[in-house]
């Protein structure tokens, strides 16, 4: 059923919504353009004097003409790392090589030579995660110094540090997961074994280097002398030690080798759902800017923006008449079908026993999940308690963990608490999840956080005799509300990879159709399985790894 | 009947088996009178028509198709004899009132009597070879001094091209105009079809003809037919003929100042100009005449309607001196609503054996003005890539002041080269639509084209020439491209391609790079195989090109020889034109890669040069 929308797109709410979210839209557009600035100019003038391509430049030559490119953590490492790291000095995203879906990690060396810092890490784990999921090939364009050095214990010990990119290169190469790398820079130490660990590797002749210590250490160590080329250039490498298996006169040349590699991959279609024809939705996307209210304590109807989502603005809604709070159906996105878990409030029992069986639902038909997310959680007091509201939330929270299906999850306002979690939260290993701007994210809202520590400490104060007046209160609640505040924006959240990036609210259903299509691009289980590898849903692909 | 080289082209026709063993020297394929008589006699053939090169003018071959019981559809074998020697046939023609420019031909060759008679002829004057035609073996002499190397190298060319070093000797008249009179002959009685004008010649070679002349009057039109049909009667013409007169224009087009040239008496390549402006099928009469029915009309019935204008487009380098071009069709595009008449299809082979005409294309309207335009316009919508053409130089020579306002003589394309090669350089919207088309996105782009969450990805296209763009994909149909010459918006809307709003010049990718045409100008660029980077060669400018395809005729050193700059190293043949190649810079050729008697592609490499420069 087509969807009619009640907006009025000449009120002054709708006009006054639309500015305050172009406002916040920009903020996040500037946040963007400082981290595709990467190194900066006079880093970019030194890397091209060298005959290296821009490292975006990179990425665009290896993809298809016109191909789209979903990036992952556009925004990662904003305010981080003392600004050192703009992009966290990684660039990551799905475009599409010889019509192929694909994966690339490309290191920007204009970012301090393109090592790691601990959010670089994260990012590029996060890419192998989206990749391993989606099986999507990957492709490495190394350009880097290796890890951070004065950040090693930041980088270098842990289980999701820097050895973790070449565990899961071997656990995905295993899984049938082409892994290939152009050494187009320095591959230094730990880098070392990207291209080494890879399926296939180019590297470019006086350009890469690939060596497990570089001339500094080799002379430390040994007293030998020599050149970082006669140590682990090209020419060694394609020719003597077989490290690399193509050489490359330059970074195009090297793109070009890359492309005909995929080109050669030979991977099975995937048997995804039956895809319909795409259909633009009757409703323009660009009103959602009018619609949202600019104060997330403003209730809205979500309809108005899954109208403005999905295609033909057709949804068949399911349940309609019970747990309101909850909106649940059916519809096509793209021409792929998708089951919709929709925020309209707060959670109640209900509402979450509708959720649970509506994404059981969606598993036993194979159909992808698309959570949109504005809760500030599940509703609290002693009626609702009595109810079992815990084990009716922890029912949808079950389904939503075990489902083997696709999910994917947009934060479009509020994702506060427990809801963080029956709706698809990070933790709940959605293949992607994104961010509208006017979204705020954290364990509870400022207020009620600020109100919760107040009433603690006024009780303590009183407990002991003392008194405390409200001018001590407000001074008490202030930080908390104003860290509250700070660690809740986006792109607080999106710079620490809480989120897999910041989307213009217009373009949710272009996100979405091609964050479906990686998606899709592996075969959807019935049923999540146990796999204590990966510690993620998703049996198929890790299955195949055992 | 086709030799190797034409094997699987427009000119076998459909559905034909390769010609096997048929080598493409014509020597050894299209001058095979036997392999084409024999061929003849197998499908049953009562007559053979020789069309307008190779053995249309052999009379050897003529009386072989007559002795084999097979009707010539041409004159007699003696009547092309006596045609084909030009100083008999002028003799003929003067013995018939017809009038002849002053000049000397003759048995004695000797250098002393040419000598003499030129002294009594006067400068400038043309040498001529004897049995030649298409401008081969002929040398225009302005000075007494220049006399004896024009001499010798006429003569060198005329025993190449003909067998024959014999050459006549002719006044030459400046700045004239090339008018001739279609002439048809049943034997016995001779009508004149109009004349033809074909004064816009490079080298001697036309490249624009038109019917009627611009400028004709009833008078000169009434004495140049009756002086043609002399000629035909005096020559007993049978079937279709030419009669070439040099006419000059200095005072305007006048009875008294119009000369007899040449005749030929077989149908010339402009034939369609006369077609178009009388409406007579020439092909029909001949068959008509061969079949000995007479001429179909008599003088005062034949129609002259309107103006038609012929433009022969060859594969040639025009800014290269119309250096013969080699190439296979990459593409191929005919304008609406003209003659087009073509031996060859997209994807067929210019080869280097052959006459590389690619097409002559013909227009008709009811005033000069109007047939111009519209040959003008056909040549606009007309694309070739894959081979250089001689397009842009047909489409500015028909732009011209003086061809639109008819004031043509033979030297114009000559006084006017540089202009009328001129090429303006490409500007943004050729350049953005080439890198478009080398992007493969102009008829087809990948789904979500161009989606990029906050900025778009720049991606850069190389050309072959060099040059680079790039290319950022704004959504499906949209990008904002940057070229050399400044940066474009380019938007795909109601089905066609627009660039800063205006609509966008045509582009196309094809097998052998990109070609974008744009009005008169027109654009072509190949493409570099990104993983082709070894192939690149340290060329330099040591190594001595071919700069055509052709034979190598001649080496005049060997290696290890000292060399100064501009020093002849060798001669090669294209075409029958021989081509002296001379040294690009001073030093010791080191290597010699060719021998005598090799056919060589454009661009191979000779000889290399090296040693240090300067006085070796």
């Amino acid at each position: 059923m087509r969807l009619v929308s009640s907006v009025r797109t000449g009120s002054d709410s709708f006009r006054a919504n639309r500015a305050a979210h172009l406002a916040a839209l920009a903020e996040v557009e500037a946040a963007a353009a400082l981290a595709r600035a990467g190194g900066g100019d006079a880093a970019l003038a030194r890397h091209v004097a060298r005959g290296k391509m821009p490292p975006r430049e990179r990425v665009a030559n290896l993809l298809d003409p016109g191909s789209p490119f979903l990036e992952i953590g556009a925004t990662a490492a904003h305010g981080m790392h003392g600004g050192e790291a703009p992009c966290a000095g990684l660039i990551a995203g799905i475009g599409r090589v010889m019509g192929q879906q694909v994966m690339v990690v490309a290191n920007d060396a204009t970012v301090k030579g393109g090592t790691y810092y601990p959010t670089t890490v994260r990012k590029h784990l996060r890419a192998q995660e989206i990749a391993e999921a989606c099986r999507l090939p990957c492709i490495y364009l190394v350009d880097s110094g290796g890890a951070n050095l004065p950040r090693q214990d930041e980088v270098f010990p842990d289980r999701d540090h820097f050895g973790r990119i070449f565990y899961n290169q071997a656990r995905m190469s295993a899984a049938g997961i082409p892994q290939l790398a152009a050494v187009m820079g320095s591959c230094t130490a730990g880098g070392a074994y990207v291209p080494a660990m890879a399926d296939l590797s180019v590297i470019v002749r006086g350009q890469g280097t690939i060596f497990l210590a570089g001339p500094p250490l080799v002379r430390a160590a040994t007293g030998e002398v020599v050149s970082a080329e006669d140590l682990g250039g090209g020419d060694v490498h394609t020719r003597l030690s077989g490290v690399a298996d193509y050489l490359a006169e330059d970074d195009a040349h090297a793109l070009a080798i890359l492309r005909r590699a995929v080109g050669g991959l030979n991977l099975p279609r995937p048997d995804g759902p039956r895809r319909e024809a795409p259909e633009p939705p009757a409703h323009d996307p660009e009103e959602i800017l009018g619609i949202v209210p600019a104060d997330l304590r403003t209730p809205w109807d979500i309809r108005e923006a899954i109208a403005r989502i999905v295609d033909g603005s057709r949804f068949d809604e399911f349940k309609a008449r019970f747990g309101e709070t909850l909106v649940t159906g059916f519809a096509h996105l793209d021409g792929w079908p998708v089951g919709i878990v929709a925020s309209n409030g707060v959670l109640f029992s209900e509402s979450a026993q509708k959720g649970a069986h509506f994404v059981e639902l969606c598993s036993q038909r194979r159909v992808p999940l698309l959570f949109l997310q504005n809760i500030t959680g599940f509703m609290v007091g002693r009626r609702y308690e009595a109810e079992g509201i815990a084990r009716h939330g922890a029912k949808m929270v079950t389904a939503v963990a075990t489902t083997a299906v696709p999910k994917i999850t947009v934060i479009v306002g509020a994702s506060y608490g427990a809801g963080n979690y029956g709706m698809a939260g990070r933790a709940y290993g959605p293949r992607f999840l994104w961010t509208w701007p006017n979204a705020r994210i954290a364990v509870m809202g400022g207020e009620q956080a600020a109100g919760v520590l107040a009433q603690i400490r006024r009780e303590g104060i009183e407990r002991a005799g003392g008194s405390w007046s409200a001018a001590e209160e407000a001074a008490f609640r202030a930080p908390i509300l104003e860290q509250f505040e700070r660690q809740s924006h986006p792109l607080y959240a999106s710079a620490r990879l809480w989120d897999d990036g910041i989307v213009d609210p217009r373009r949710t259903r272009e996100v979405l159709a091609l964050s479906l299509a990686a998606a899709l691009n592996a075969p959807s289980a019935r049923r999540a399985s146990a796999c204590s590898g990966c510690e993620r849903e998703g049996g198929d692909a890790c299955s195949a790894a055992s | 009947m086709f030799s190797d080289a034409d094997a699987g082209g427009a000119a076998c026709g459909a559905g034909r088996p390769g010609g096997a063993d048929r080598p493409a020297p014509v020597g050894e394929s299209y001058l095979r009178a036997d392999r084409i008589l024999a061929a003849a006699l197998d499908a049953g053939a009562e007559a053979i028509h020789p069309g307008y090169g190779f053995l249309s003018e052999n009379p050897d071959f003529a009386e072989a198709v007559e002795a084999a019981g097979l009707a010539f559809i041409g004159p007699p074998a003696a009547a092309i004899r006596a045609m084909g020697l030009k100083d008999a046939a002028k003799r003929l023609m003067a013995q018939a009132g017809v009038p002849v420019v002053p000049g000397w031909s003759g048995e004695d060759q000797s250098p002393g009597r040419l000598l003499a008679e030129v002294e009594r002829i006067g400068f400038p004057l043309l040498i001529k070879a004897v049995a030649g035609g298409g401008g081969k073996g002929m040398r225009l002499v302005e000075r007494p001094e220049d006399f004896a190397a024009a001499l010798a190298a006429a003569q060198g060319e005329a025993r190449t091209a003909f067998g024959n070093a014999a050459v006549l000797i002719e006044r030459y008249i400046p700045s004239p105009r090339h008018i001739e009179v279609q002439v048809f002959g049943d034997g016995t009685r001779a009508v004149h079809l109009h004349e033809r004008d074909c004064s816009l010649q490079r080298r001697h070679q036309k490249v624009i003809e038109e019917a009627p002349a611009p400028g004709m009057t009833a008078a000169m039109r009434q004495a140049m037919g009756a002086a043609a049909v002399r000629a035909a009667r005096g020559h007993r013409l049978s079937r279709a003929g030419t009669v070439e007169f040099i006419a000059d224009p200095s005072d305007g087009l006048r009875p008294d100042r119009f000369w007899f040239m040449e005749m030929n008496t077989r149908l010339q390549v402009e034939h369609p100009v006369t077609e178009a402006v009388t409406g007579i099928d020439l092909v029909e009469w001949q068959l008509r005449v061969a079949a000995g029915e007479g001429l179909p009309l008599a003088q005062d019935a034949i129609p002259l309607s309107g103006h038609a204008v012929e433009a022969r487009l060859y594969a040639e380098d025009v800014p290269a001196g119309f250096l013969p071009a080699t190439g296979r069709i990459a593409h191929l595009r005919w304008p609406e609503g003209l003659r087009i008449e073509t031996g060859v299809r997209q994807g067929d082979a210019i080869s280097p054996w052959y006459d590389p005409m690619i097409a002559k294309i013909i227009a008709h309207g009811p005033t000069r003005a109007v047939a111009l335009a519209r040959l003008a316009q056909g040549l606009e919508a007309t694309e070739v890539a894959g081979t250089v053409t001689n397009i842009a130089f047909l489409r500015r020579l028909l732009r011209h002041p003086d061809v639109r306002q008819g004031k043509v003589d033979t030297g114009l394309i000559g006084r006017d080269l540089a202009a009328l090669c001129a090429r303006a350089a490409p500007d943004a919207a050729v350049l953005a639509m080439a890198a478009l088309a080398a992007a493969g996105l102009l008829d087809g782009e990948p789904e979500h084209a161009g989606f990029a969450l906050w900025g778009p990805l720049r991606r850069t296209v190389a050309f072959g020439d060099g040059g680079s763009a790039w290319i950022e994909t704004l959504g499906p149909g949209r990008h904002r491209i940057g070229t050399a010459a400044g940066e474009a918006r380019v938007e795909r809307r109601a089905g066609r391609w627009w660039v800063d709003d205006a609509p966008a010049p045509r582009a196309v990718r094809h097998s052998g790079g990109v070609s974008v045409w744009a009005g008169d100008g027109e654009w072509h660029v190949v493409l570099p195989d990104p993983l082709m980077r070894e192939a690149v060669a340290a060329a330099g400018e040591g190594v001595l090109r071919a700069p055509m395809p052709g034979l190598v005729k001649a080496l005049s050193v060997r290696a290890g020889a000292r060399v100064r700059r501009g020093d002849g190293l060798a001669v090669l043949e294209a075409m029958k034109m021989e081509h002296r190649l001379t040294a690009p810079r001073d030093g010791v050729v080191e290597e010699v890669t060719v021998a005598e008697g090799d056919q060589v592609e454009a661009g191979a490499a000779l000889m290399r040069i090296g040693g240090e420069a300067g006085d070796g």
